[in-house]
């Protein structure tokens, strides 16, 4: 009915969060890697609010698609209310209800997707610093 | 089924983000977030409708399937559409840059 504006809702959170944060990241620290070479090289490690834009572009690409499911429904409404389940009180309370269950459960799964897109690539830096380490004899 | 559209578009979109990587210059990526957002969404409400209906989920009748199919090749074909106007006001190429100015002699 309208579960797409809880993920839409954290989606501007996390659009605002990325550009503060963007503007007071300080550039990172060189670390030595090993990416595609033989010879490992000095780089920085992507940024956070750069890794926030993932979880960004995931909210707004669902989003975007849920939203035009619901248009297809019939759901979404150009004109005001714009959810056509809130002309209704039945239908609203049923409305809320699919957001605090479906909705919600949406915006955590896409949550706990990105943790996990976070843990991998902590892992893939941790083994490229880790390679480009010198052997000790 | 839109479901299942959407994820063999979010494959098909990575499988091609992730052999023209690390040059970005179709905008590839914003691609796989469209698809791969809308797949965990659409995940979530299989998993509600799952739920609720059983086994029954899996059988769906031929119109509504039909409805859904059509669905999901919508929902591809916005999300080209998106990409693709994001593409060209980015304009990674300077394609569009060059159409509007002409160099002096």
């Amino acid at each position: 009915m309208a579960c797409f504006l809880v993920p839409a809702t954290e989606a501007i959170i996390t659009t605002i969060a990325a550009k503060v944060l963007e503007k007071k990241e300080r550039e990172q620290d060189a670390v030595r890697v090993k990416l595609e070479g033989v010879a490992p090289v000095e780089a920085t490690k992507l940024p956070f609010s750069k890794k926030l834009k993932w979880l960004n572009g995931l909210l707004w690409g669902g989003s975007a698609l849920l939203a035009f499911e619901h248009v297809w429904h019939g759901e979404v409404t150009p004109w005001f209310p714009f959810l056509t389940a809130a002309a209704d009180k039945a239908d609203a309370a049923e409305m809320l209800h699919e957001m605090a269950t479906a909705g919600v459960s949406m915006a955590v799964l896409v949550t706990a997707v990105w943790l996990v897109m976070l843990g991998v690539s902590a892992l893939i830096e941790k083994r490229a610093i880790k390679q480009a380490a010198p052997v000790k004899i | 089924m839109t479901l299942l559209i959407t994820v063999f578009a979010a494959v098909i979109a990575t499988v091609a983000w992730y052999k023209h990587a690390p040059e970005s210059q179709m905008k590839l990526g914003i691609l796989c977030w469209l698809f791969w957002g809308a797949s965990l969404m659409w995940l979530v409400d299989a998993i509600f409708e799952y739920a609720e209906l059983g086994a029954e989920y899996f059988t769906p009748a031929p119109a509504d399937m039909l409805n859904d199919a059509f669905l999901g090749l919508s929902a591809v074909a916005l999300a080209l559409v998106i990409w693709l106007v994001i593409l060209l006001i980015k304009d990674p190429k300077g394609v569009i840059k060059n159409m509007l100015f002409k160099k002096k002699k």
